[in-house]
């Protein structure tokens, strides 16, 4: 089985927020919610990097820790998904994840949550697969259907790669060591425990 | 032109050219290897201080996006999921063990000398629909909040997933709504009773006797409230002023301010409603199973004269010469409301 991650190779990202729209647009994620969002380091100075970030489907994911309800899972391929049915909105996995993945709709009372969303690294969610109910939810199963991520799918310079954790690590690795430099693979020492060493 | 004239501007344009190719490279290296300048994720990652986070603009209009990797999250997580839980789990097992062990050993405070038949009144009725108004929404608190901490462990198991994610939500509705009459009869507790619950010299030596809980047949004096519920409702006000406001802030998270600011009241609530919880245990247990006659009071309203003389000397004897002379008695029996 594959180990699905995400990577962002900011030395080629140029913050065209193509990503971050098609995300909305493939699932129709309502107003107000971003499932992936493009972020500026050192913007308008020398050596700026742009990095595309979503929900990185942490190993051992603190999300999935803290949650009162347990609605998380990890699929057999290491996406990690979880359930609208049982969240109860409590906003604890916004406050465990370093990525700032989950999301809220803010409409009840009291400043309370509503059901939480995420990326769901274009798989639907613990519906069944390619179903009305499940894209409601969750918004589309490329996965199911085989083909990977829209937003990485998507990316016209290749910036964003979605796919196996070895194959894409391998394909940047090439790119450092070809152009001489990388700004390093962003997130995956928080999400993974790791990093990309060319 | 002349020719001659054509020829030597030639010269002196490929010169220029081979000139400007010759010192190519160098420049060139220089412009697109923005190595040396650009920002590299593990040199932010390692210049982070405790608290911060990696950040940067976002174009969407929301401020906190920007936040690109926030690694401190996951030290609450930990904290959240192992050190919070097993404090919570281990001071309410501590203090179930100690008053079983105290009921074995001491077993029931029994009234001496048994019922007399006379009773006084101890709490009008204010006074007990604002303790039992604290008591009951406190209790479903407690519980739903214990549900958010061990319930995944414990319920969710027995009755399956998706039941339990319906009543976790409507714990987690209780919770938010319940507070509010929980602050509202906290300040009326508060208000009610901090005339009986200032410390005296007389609380040195209810504590220097144990209270009378270790020797039978010891009563230390006291006023209407002794040191030990002296010591309970201060637990009460301090501790559910403490929940009152971190949990105000937990329900309004802008007013938190920082994630980092959200987390530290998460704790503090948490801490705090586990000691809380220790202490409301004891609590009940000394109104109810531990103490003959005790539950009256916040029952009936009416206590047992002769459990008033035993557990309150000072005060019995107070409402007792008050109801020697009428002309007083209206504010001596009811000295709070």
């Amino acid at each position: 089985m594959a180990r699905m991650k995400f990577l962002c190779d900011a030395d080629r990202c140029i913050e065209c927020n193509a990503c971050v729209t098609a995300c909305k647009n493939e699932h129709e994620v309502p107003w107000g919610i971003n499932r992936r969002r493009v972020v500026t380091i050192n913007d308008g100075l020398p050596g700026e990097r742009s990095v595309s970030m979503a929900c990185m489907h942490c190993t051992d994911a603190p999300c999935a820790a803290v949650c009162p309800v347990n609605c998380f899972y990890t699929t057999d391929d290491g996406v990690v998904l979880h359930s609208k049915e049982t969240c109860i909105g409590c906003g604890y996995c916004f406050y465990a994840c370093p990525f700032g993945a989950p999301q809220y709709p803010r409409v009840s009372n009291f400043g309370t949550r509503g059901k939480m969303d995420k990326c769901t690294y274009c798989s639907g969610g613990p519906e069944a697969d390619m179903t009305q109910a499940e894209y409601i939810q969750y918004g589309t199963n490329r996965l199911a259907e085989g083909k990977l991520p829209l937003c990485a799918e998507m990316c016209s310079t290749k910036a964003l790669l979605a796919g196996d954790g070895d194959i894409i690590a391998d394909i940047y690795r090439e790119r450092v060591v070809t152009r001489g430099y990388g700004s390093g693979a962003w997130g995956w020492r928080t999400a993974y425990g790791e990093t990309i060493q060319a | 032109m002349t020719s001659r004239a054509f020829a030597a501007a030639m010269v002196a344009l490929f010169a220029a050219v081979a000139l400007l190719f010759s010192a190519m490279p160098e420049t060139m290296a220089q412009q697109v290897t923005p190595t040396a300048s650009s920002v590299q994720e593990d040199e932010l990652l390692r210049a982070l201080q405790t608290g911060e986070n990696v950040s940067g603009r976002v174009s969407i209009p929301d401020r906190q996006a920007g936040e690109l990797i926030k690694p401190d999250n996951k030290g609450w997580a930990d904290l959240s999921q192992g050190t919070l839980q097993t404090f919570a789990v281990g001071i309410l097992v501590v203090a179930l063990i100690g008053l079983a062990l105290f009921y074995f050993i001491r077993g029931r405070i029994a009234l001496e000398g048994g019922f007399s038949g006379r009773s006084i009144l101890r709490f009008g009725w204010f006074e007990r629909l604002a303790h039992w108004m604290l008591a009951s929404t406190f209790i479903v608190l407690a519980l739903t909040g214990l549900n958010l901490v061990i319930g995944r462990a414990v319920i969710l198991p027995i009755v399956g997933e998706n039941a339990f994610g319906t009543l976790s939500s409507w714990g987690k509705i209780a919770h938010n709504y319940l507070a509010w009459p929980f602050m509202i009869s906290l300040a009326i507790v508060f208000v009610l009773w901090i005339v009986h619950n200032i410390p005296g010299r007389i609380d040195l030596e209810w504590i220097k006797q144990g209270g009378g809980f270790m020797k039978k047949g010891v009563h230390p004096p006291a006023k209407k409230f002794n040191a030990g519920q002296k010591i309970v409702f201060w637990c009460v006000v301090l501790g559910g002023a403490a929940m009152s406001y971190t949990g105000v802030m937990l329900l309004f998270p802008h007013l938190a301010g920082t994630g980092a600011d959200w987390q530290f009241y998460q704790v503090v609530h948490a801490v705090v409603a586990g000691l809380l919880s220790a202490v409301i245990l004891g609590h009940i247990y000394i109104g109810t199973l531990g103490m003959e006659g005790a539950f009256d009071a916040m029952g009936k309203g009416e206590v047992d004269e002769n459990w008033a003389e035993q557990h309150h000397s000072l005060w019995a004897r107070e409402v007792k010469s008050a109801a020697v002379s009428p002309a007083k008695s209206d504010e001596a029996i009811a000295p709070a409301e």
